[in-house]
């Protein structure tokens, strides 16, 4: 980003002129920004450098003790491996999942609308109400084996500690029915902006549906789909609480070992410690995508 | 596109229509009361416990009906938040809390910003070990003790067909139990019947630290890592072995009873009172077993303290003598199943199960054998800590198998690490000295 | 090529299978909220309706605070809804349409509120509250949940504003609209999916906060605050009661957004 812009910057279409605006003082965009960064700023700075502060500083100063501390509690590397597990395995299935559904409701079916709504429902379900009734499905004498006791099939034991296998595919189930629908929720909200024209002018010079898809209706969809899975990956990384409520602590997740730290352990400063990992993971993912789409700017349509 | 202009305007128009009628609203108020309270000469009362819906509304009528003087908005939260409440007010120096209750383990943290509370202990007779505890340490009463509670067997009567000959389940041993719960499985078409509360919220660590150590060992943190504490979790991975492995996820022992997943389990009288529900018969209440040292068992102490510029000290004070009057700690048994502080008969008229659990209680502390366990004296924040040295040892020998003589030294380096920060005397059942120390 | 038919029959397939996956646990949450606590307790559970009570849901709605908790909340919701937009949609416009330097840096600093754990800043945020004065109102969560939501209000809104030609945009200005009426004339209708997108995840979001809520108040608590924070300690049934009587206002308000959200495809989705 070379250009210091009073002037809209026209990307999707560099090939037209830029309407002309008369020159100000304070550029257009850092106008309409400056509200929300002085919002943030306002609420957040300080209470984050003291908190961040903590992971650094004991009583007699600054010290790499409560870093150690951290690295060494046995439930820290377990937590680091499933958390990326979780993350690697989920968001992939979850993104095609999300776009399934897209493409689905975009053939326009009947009843669609009623098809929408319910998909979205699990968005306004708290992550605790999920874990829930997640746990009453796969628990022991859950819905899942009484289902299968009426079939007269015997039940599993789902969640057994020493039955990881089972254990995380619980997870990764609760965890695909709780937050798919934001995913989708973006891509639908995107689609909605793509004309049907290329499409349809893809298809009359006999392109595939799998061409249409892969050449025309995912590259303009590409600025939905970055911010989803910004999004989706910064929040995956915050949750626990399906993970907690489903396998206790058999299954540590790093945010659930901060509010471990926290509120069980009262040492807000491995806590801090902690939540530095998780931010530091978090905002570097979403450099990582943002650099992404910075590369290939014509890819959009 | 058109098309769209006189809907974005209607819509623009329903906006400004709700703007122009929430306004009013938000100016009036910043917020709707929740707790009855915070109004003119109205006690804030931060805590712990009844959180559970039905014991919170069970303990706000005991409030509402016997604690006439003060109108008391009862504020249930859990620890962490209840910690990090009182720390930001009184930094703040804006205390808008009157009363603060917890566990010893919720308020030990506190010390420095509760206030000294010793011109409440006069007139009551409170039970001495714990109005010691109510001192945090220090020569000061900071807090001053509001119920008592312990951890008692819970027992189907169902379970008591495969009890060993010879087997009492009032009075079992260790070995006993194993023997019953080995001879339960087998019986049950291989299902074992035992659980403990292994879950995230479960009090297990409190078994392993005030009931199977001391049991063993005679002590908490001295012997930790000797031949006793070997001997002790040896025989732990053994009854684990029979017990439901759904153990992990269990919090409230009194669920999976209730539902029949387990049929003797051990936990926390106020966790374990919903198992009778309306079939006391079917049930029986039992002291926790004895080993080779005696009958091991845990003392659970709450108190109730005023914290450093609290709005207005007169009333948090009326309020914390009418919750130690006899009247009211007799009803707080009989509705919520936690045992008065001060020394009184206990009230003949206790509902079923709370009376199955008083028998249990007074039965495990009048034990001849019987060794008591305080909770850590001294620790203040690090109590947490403590108690996960305890699950730790727990999850790495009994669910991942590594070596027990292994696990507890490291283990021990740990828990010494923890004393030396604090540098406190031993506390019970440990003998005292200082500073206290794995040997 | 397939049939029309059979393609149509496919998707229709499809979605009922999607639907069921979707639907069922919402169903078991409502069965058992309304279930009796005795039921619950059975082996195998039961699958039907068969054995509805309301017992635990009329315990659960009269437990203290209830009502004003959940007046709140609304007050709460919308509030955030509002400011979130206010600030967060010119954000989301300038992300969109203007190369800026610090462009970057400034989405990462978005993001931050939510990638940063924040029970970590619950001692320094209430004291800023306490400072300020707001503790305990339904201004402060009112704050924090702004906060909480401006990362995905911006980026969304951004991501739908890049799709939106600029034509017609200009067409408006040359036939004398201010730039600022072209905006909400011509732009915003488009972007309108994203929009409503973007109020349903603030709303939710607001909604079902528990921690924030939990520590920036005491006396005028929110509905999560008041009964979810605590929730897990209630027996079985009330946590499902819970489950079920907070979901219900916010399936309400999807159902309003949601004509919102699919107004591009045309009416046949309403």
């Amino acid at each position: 980003m070379t250009e210091l812009a009073d002037q809209p910057v026209l990307r999707e279409r560099p090939d037209r002129p830029a309407p002309r605006r008369p020159a100000r003082r304070v550029p257009t965009p850092v106008l309409l920004i400056a509200p929300s960064l002085i919002f943030m700023t306002a609420l957040f700075v300080w209470p984050t450098v003291v908190a961040v502060g903590q992971a650094f500083t004991g009583d007699d100063g600054p010290t790499a003790a409560y870093v150690r501390r951290m690295v060494d509690d046995p439930s820290f590397w377990p937590a680091v491996r499933y958390t990326a597990l979780l993350i690697v395995v989920l968001i992939p299935i979850q993104f095609a999942f999300a776009l399934t559904m897209a493409l689905l409701l975009r053939e326009r079916p009947r009843f669609a609308g009623v098809y929408f709504y319910l998909w979205v429902v699990p968005l306004a379900i708290s992550d605790l109400a999920a874990g829930l009734v997640w746990l009453s499905i796969f628990t022991d004498r859950g819905y899942l084996n009484s289902v299968l006791d009426h079939l007269g099939v015997a039940g599993y034991s789902w969640l057994q500690f020493d039955h990881p296998v089972t254990m995380f595919l619980a997870v990764m189930v609760a965890e695909l029915w709780r937050a798919t629908s934001l995913v989708l929720v973006i891509v639908v909200a995107g689609l909605q902006g793509i004309p049907k024209d290329y499409d349809e002018a893809a298809a009359v010079f006999g392109a595939t549906y799998w061409q249409r898809l892969r050449h025309v209706l995912l590259p303009q969809l590409r600025p939905s789909l970055q911010v989803a899975v910004i999004l989706r990956t910064i929040l995956a990384l915050q949750t626990f609480a399906v993970a907690q409520a489903l396998t206790g602590r058999n299954l540590p997740l790093l945010v659930g070992e901060t509010y471990r730290w926290y509120n069980a352990l009262l040492n807000p400063n491995v806590a801090a410690a902690l939540a530095l990992v998780v931010l530091g993971v978090s905002l570097l993912a979403a450099a990582g995508y943002l650099r992404l789409l910075r590369e290939h700017p014509e890819a959009r349509g | 596109m058109m098309t769209n202009q006189p809907g974005i305007s209607r819509r623009a128009l329903l906006g400004i229509g709700l703007g122009a009628a929430a306004a009013p609203a938000l100016a009036a108020c910043g917020g709707q009361s929740t707790s009855g309270g915070g109004g003119e000469g109205s006690v804030t009362f931060l805590s712990t416990q009844f959180t559970p819906v039905e014991e919170r509304q069970r303990f706000e009528k005991i409030l509402a009906d016997k604690v006439s003087s003060v109108k008391v908005a009862y504020n249930p939260v859990e620890a962490g938040v209840f910690a990090s409440t009182i720390q930001s007010q009184v930094e703040a120096g804006k205390v808008q809390i009157g009363v603060v209750g917890g566990l010893h383990g919720d308020l030990a943290p506190q010390a420095d910003r509760l206030q000294d509370v010793d011109d409440l202990v006069g007139g009551r007779q409170f039970v001495p070990d714990l109005l010691e505890l109510g001192k945090l340490g220090g020569s000061a009463q900071k807090y001053i003790p509001w119920m008592q509670a312990s951890y008692v067997l819970a027992v189907h009567k169902k379970a008591l067909q495969w009890l060993p000959s010879g087997a009492d389940v009032q009075k079992l041993t260790y070995d006993q139990l194993l023997d019953w719960m080995t001879a339960a499985k087998a019986g049950n078409g291989g299902k074992p019947v035992f659980g403990l509360p292994a879950g995230p919220k479960g009090l297990y660590h409190r078994f392993l630290q005030g009931f199977l150590l001391p049991s063993f060992t005679g002590g908490m943190v001295t012997t930790f890592r000797n031949a006793d504490a070997v001997t002790a979790w040896e025989y732990l991975t053994q009854l684990w072995a029979q017990s439901v492995p759904a153990s992990t996820n269990y919090d409230y022992m009194q669920e999976p009873l209730q539902r029949g997943e387990v049929l003797v389990a051990w936990d926390h009288v106020a966790r374990l009172i919903a198992a009778p529900g309306d079939k006391p018969d079917d049930w029986v209440m039992a002291p926790a077993p004895r080993g080779p040292k005696g009958l091991g068992y845990l003392l659970v102490a709450a108190g109730v303290g005023i914290p450093r510029g609290a709005p207005d000290t007169d009333r948090a004070k009326e309020l914390i003598k009418a919750l130690t009057t006899t009247e009211v700690q007799q009803e707080v048994l009989r509705k919520n199943a936690f045992f008065p502080v001060v020394t009184a008969d206990p009230p003949g008229d206790l509902p079923p199960a709370v009376a199955l659990e008083a028998a249990a209680v007074q039965a495990q502390q009048n034990a001849d054998d019987a060794i008591l366990s305080l909770p850590p004296v001294g620790l203040g924040a690090k109590d947490g800590e403590m108690s996960q040295v305890f699950k730790d040892c727990f999850q790495q020998i009994c669910l991942n198998r590594r070596p027990i003589r292994q696990v507890l030294d490291t283990q021990a380096r740990r828990m010494n690490a923890i004393l030396d920060e604090v540098k406190v005397a031993c506390w019970k059942p440990d003998p005292p000295g200082e500073p206290c120390q794995v040997q | 090529m397939r049939r029309p038919w059979a393609r149509a029959a496919a998707v229709q397939a499809a979605c009922v299978a999607i639907t069921l996956f979707m639907a069922v646990p919402m169903y078991l949450i409502a069965l058992a909220a309304l279930s009796s606590r005795e039921s619950l307790n059975r082996f195998p559970l039961p699958l039907l309706p068969t054995d509805l009570s309301t017992e635990t849901m009329s315990a659960f709605l009269r437990s203290t605070g209830v009502v004003p908790a959940f007046l709140n909340s609304l007050q709460v919701g919308l509030g955030t809804l509002v400011l979130s937009l206010l600030v967060g949609v010119p954000a989301g416009w300038a992300l969109a349409r203007y190369a800026f330097r610090g462009k970057e840096p400034y989405q990462l600093f978005l993001l931050l509120t939510r990638a940063l754990p924040i029970v970590v800043l619950s001692v320094p945020l209430a004291k800023v509250f306490l400072t300020s004065g707001l503790y305990d109102t339904t201004y402060a969560v009112t704050l924090l949940h702004t906060a909480l939501a401006l990362p995905t209000t911006v980026l969304i809104t951004a991501a739908v504003f890049v799709g939106v030609p600029r034509d017609q945009e200009e067409a408006a200005m040359i036939f004398g609209a201010t730039p600022v009426q072209a905006f909400l004339r011509v732009v915003v209708p488009q972007a309108l999916p994203g929009v409503a997108a973007a109020a349903m995840f603030a709303f939710v979001l607001s909604w079902n906060e528990v921690l924030g809520a939990t520590i920036l108040t005491l006396n005028q608590r929110t509905l999560p605050a008041q009964v979810l924070s605590t929730l897990s300690d209630s027996p079985l049934a009330y946590r499902f009661a819970g489950g079920l009587a907070l979901v219900l206002p916010a399936l309400l308000f999807i159902a309003l957004m949601r004509r919102y959200m699919l107004n591009m495809w045309g009416a046949t989705l309403r």
